[in-house]
């Protein structure tokens, strides 16, 4: 069936060389094909560069140019600067490692376990990423009972937090890789008589590089430009880069420092972005993939140890969850859902334009918006990552779309104030402008989750496809759109997760009239008066239901997409 | 044949599904009156105004206002800064005494002197100049939670010094003065009550005393103190002269009270932008601010007291929260040239 399909794309006999044409057309043909993919290529890459270059690269370089002068050779020179530096990357490597840690057992079980209720547990951890920084660092001050400052306690709930937040993106990436990875590679393995461990070490952890890898990167990434957890549970003590460019730029209008510190920033991201691209280098070649159900089974022997380290995870997850669910429905005066109820109101004194419903529809619009255009940006850069024969500039134009999770929101932020007045339109009050900015940390994410499996697909099969005939855009179609499909649909969710809770540059940016649920309840907390709390508590939880439910959904459209991805 | 067609028709019903989504998304969202004359009020997070009053004000003069707001005072006045050559709106609410002089100094506002400016007592305003109107007044005090205090049988702290007394060792909760605006402004407070070498001596005092710091006022009043519905472990915080009004419990008492010897005055102006699209409008949105409507409603919507002096205070405000007597106060000017140096001595002092 397929063939007679293929066949089609064939010429007909009837062409005939004309002089000066390769006798072979099959060489003609393909050079226009080359043509006409890499002319396809570059419109995609200028479509990706131009939006990071309009609303990432110049608002970054403006702000950072007003800056520039005498102020930055001090600040560089400057001993607690470079103190700065060791504490905001030593404090990420060890929130990366330890969500890593926290991370792959749940990976191993989405990918690997046949257990019931797989979805449930998706949306489960999914949760934490997208809860307001400034609620978690709060909860995570109750639970500790540190926010002195200055002590150990405080520096390990921030690790502690950093990790709750990304343990979600480690068992979502690599378990996405994992789930396609053929098991009977470890099979074999294991009846040549290797114990799990060697398997897992010499098999499966090579195989899984690629994701682990992009994991990561975006996980150190969000470590170090994180902010809100940082600030509550470092109480002024403990620093880093970001939350210092925030009190230059915001408190002090120290323009200079700030230039200074973002350059840092800047260096630093680079060269991370730089080993994790190295990292990559080292292995990323073509899997077996596989569609998930083959490869999920029961748990046995010691792999249930790995089951129930997932479980203690998982519960770890929800004691700040629960702790938030808590206080949602207890006040002063015995258990209420006074806080539920007011969420149809705007606060005690109007603290908000909008009720909180109506502030949760904001957020789901806004994040609709936001998915829609990081796929569209995403998928048009995994296809000019791909369509880049050299390897150096396909890895400077992953790294560049990378730049947006590691500079600082207000870096941004103000950037807008100062490049956006001369754009067309009044873009500076569009309501667009809020997606346009999550966007910029959602592509990224979208990159990162889909490029693993199209990297990892085996390129004979799309040699094999167009040697029988099919065109460049039809290989992508029977061969990447079907293989990649899972992935795709799990990016845009996870996607739409990232964009409902994000903060930084959405108070930045957000028209007071349409706040989204993050914002609100920021205003919220910033009042006296027990119904403010409470409302801003209970918007946390129909913040977690959204995104639980938004989870689950996608999940539904996997299962009957799951099809679409046998081969 | 089948199968292809098949899965184009999954794939499409995804990219249904993704459509209809962005469907009830804001492209398309974009405002449409451009007939009625609009003007921008720009201001900081906490602004807030009674519907009534508001859609009062539109309806009479016929202008629509559109409120941006912008963080708390300092990053508010740091945006106009920046944005002075192409305003993000026609007038400004809320720049306050710690930033005035820096927005003054980088000529931010046009001089506009209200109908009715005159009801503004004179100390408010800044000298020399009319391109600022006092606004509203809110006051830095240092709060205590009674009920404790009374079970405790200890007597409650009645000043600054005060705080520094071991009796009270671990009691008081303050936001980071680099991190906060109350805590900038209690720190400005110890300034100004013990000179200029003597703050640091003051803060020793209290760090030794173990004072709490915090980097927010949310967590400092929400989760830090105990007469909050965080129900925390102290009972003293730094908060505003008007909180006890938010917590007043069913029978009419508040649970908290301020301390009114150990308060600083924290004005909050408007003035027109310079370069505003509707600089005509503007005006009419300061006269608006300064009214009696408005003025009215300011203690209820934000917290603050309202700077013309003839608008009384809600009733129960009077009880609970009455206006500080004589709180401290900074010139602008002087704030302005010593900001960034006393933020920079504290935090050596509090965080080595």
């Amino acid at each position: 069936m397929r063939m007679a399909i293929f066949g089609r794309a064939v010429p007909s006999s009837a062409d005939t060389p004309r002089p000066g044409e390769p006798r072979n057309r099959w060489a003609g043909k393909r050079r226009t094909a080359r043509w006409g993919r890499s002319a396809a290529t570059v419109a995609a890459a200028t479509i990706v560069l131009g939006f990071l270059g309009l609303f990432f690269a110049w608002p970054v370089a403006a702000i950072i140019g007003l800056g520039l002068g005498g102020g930055v050779s001090e600040t560089l020179t400057n001993v607690r600067t470079w103190d700065l530096v060791a504490f905001t990357l030593g404090q990420a490597a060890a929130s990366t490692a330890l969500a890593l840690v926290a991370g792959m057992p749940l990976a191993y079980v989405l990918a690997r376990v046949a257990v019931p209720g797989k979805a449930l547990l998706r949306a489960v951890i999914t949760v934490p990423f997208v809860l307001p920084t400034l609620v978690v660092g709060m909860a995570f001050r109750t639970l500790l009972g540190t926010g002195d400052g200055g002590s150990t306690s405080a520096l390990f709930g921030i690790v502690l937090a950093n990790a709750f937040f990304n343990v979600s993106v480690v068992a979502r990436t690599v378990g996405g890789l994992w789930t396609h990875l053929d098991r009977r590679t470890e099979d074999a393995a294991r009846s040549l008589g290797a114990c799990g461990l060697r398997v897992f070490t010499a098999v499966t952890l090579p195989a899984l590089r690629p994701a682990l890898g992009s994991a990561v990167a975006v996980v150190f990434l969000f470590c170090s430009t994180s902010f809100g957890v940082v600030l509550v549970l470092g109480g002024g003590t403990y620093r880093t880069l970001e939350t210092e460019i925030y009190l230059r730029t915001v408190r002090l209008l120290d323009l200079s420092g700030a230039a200074a510190l973002s350059l840092l920033q800047l260096a630093a991201v680079v060269a991370a972005l730089v080993i994790a691209a190295v990292a990559r280098r080292r292995r990323e070649t073509a899997l077996q993939l596989r569609s998930a159900d083959d490869t999920a089974r029961r748990p046995r022997g010691a792999e249930w140890f790995v089951v129930s380290a997932a479980g203690m995870v998982v519960l770890g997850l929800l004691v700040p969850i629960a702790g938030l669910l808590i206080r949602s429905v207890s006040t002063r005066d015995g258990w209420s859902l006074a806080g539920y109820r007011a969420l149809s109101g705007t606060g005690s004194g109007a603290v908000l334009e909008v009720s909180g419903w109506e502030a949760a529809w904001n957020s789901l619009r806004t994040a609709a918006d936001a998915t829609w255009m990081s796929l569209l940006l995403g998928l048009l850069a995994i296809a000019v990552l791909v369509g880049i024969r050299r390897r150096a500039a396909a890895e400077v134009v992953d790294a560049a779309l990378m730049l947006p999770l590691g500079v600082s929101a207000v870096t941004v932020g103000f950037g807008y104030l100062v490049t956006l007045q001369f754009l067309p339109g009044d873009v500076r009050t569009s309501p667009l402008l809020v997606p346009f900015a999550q966007a910029l940390v959602v592509t990224p994410l979208v990159v990162r989750m889909v490029l693993p499996v199209v990297r990892a697909i085996d390129d004979r099969l799309r040699q094999a496809a167009a040697t029988l005939g099919a065109s460049p855009w039809r290989v992508r179609w029977e061969i990447d759109v079907p293989l990649a499909a899972r992935s795709v649909l799990a990016a845009a969710g996870f996607g739409f997760v990232v964009a409902l809770g994000e903060f930084g540059a959405t108070s930045f940016l957000a028209r007071p009239e349409a706040p989204t649920l993050p914002v609100a309840i920021a205003r919220l907390l910033a009042r006296p008066g027990e119904l403010n709390l409470q409302m801003a508590y209970a918007a946390c939880a129909l913040l977690m239901l959204v995104t639980a439910l938004a989870v689950l959904a996608v999940e539904r459209l996997r299962v009957r997409t799951e099809t679409v991805g046998e081969f | 044949m089948n199968r292809f067609l098949r899965r184009s028709a999954r794939i499409a019903s995804a990219a249904a599904v993704t459509v209809l989504t962005a469907g009830c998304s804001f492209i398309g969202a974009q405002g449409d009156e451009q007939n009625k004359r609009t003007v921008t009020l720009v201001t900081h997070a906490s602004f807030a105004v009674a519907d009534k009053t508001l859609a009062n004000f539109e309806r009479r003069s016929a202008i629509d206002v559109t409120i941006r707001r912008h963080g708390d005072a300092g990053e508010l006045t740091n945006k106009l800064v920046l944005t002075k050559a192409n305003p993000i709106g026609d007038v400004a609410y809320g720049v306050d005494s710690t930033f005035a002089s820096r927005a003054l100094g980088e000529g931010v506002f046009v001089p506009y002197r209200p109908e009715g400016a005159d009801r503004i007592p004179q100390r408010y305003s800044i000298e020399g100049s009319n391109r600022l109107t006092a606004i509203d007044v809110g006051d830095v005090c240092v709060n205590i939670d009674t009920r404790w205090f009374a079970e405790h049988g200890i007597p409650a702290p009645t000043n600054l010094r005060d705080l520094t007394d071991p009796r009270y060792r671990g009691l008081f909760a303050v936001p980071s003065p680099a991190t906060s605006s109350p805590g900038l402004a209690f720190l400005l407070n110890t300034i100004v009550t013990f000179g200029e070498p003597g703050w640091k001596e003051y803060w020793r005092g209290l760090l030794a005393n173990d004072v709490r710091i915090s980097s927010g006022w949310q967590q400092a009043y929400n989760q830090d103190f105990s007469g909050s519905s965080g129900q925390g472990p102290r009972p003293i915080v730094l908060s505003y002269a008007s909180s006890p009004a938010a917590e007043v419990g069913p029978d009419g008492s508040s649970r908290t009270r301020a301390l009114l010897n150990t308060c600083y005055r924290q004005v909050e102006y408007a003035g027109v932008l310079k370069g505003a699209d509707h600089p005509d409008a503007a005006r009419r949105v300061m006269d608006f601010l300064v009214s009696q409507r408005f003025q009215a409603q300011v203690s209820e919507q934000m917290y603050v007291y309202p700077a013309v002096r003839t608008v009384a205070l809600p009733e129960s405000w009077q009880q609970v929260a009455p206006r500080p007597q004589r709180p401290a106060g900074m010139a602008p000017d002087r704030v302005e040239q010593n900001r960034q140096r006393w933020v920079q001595q504290w935090r050596a002092l509090a965080h080595g």
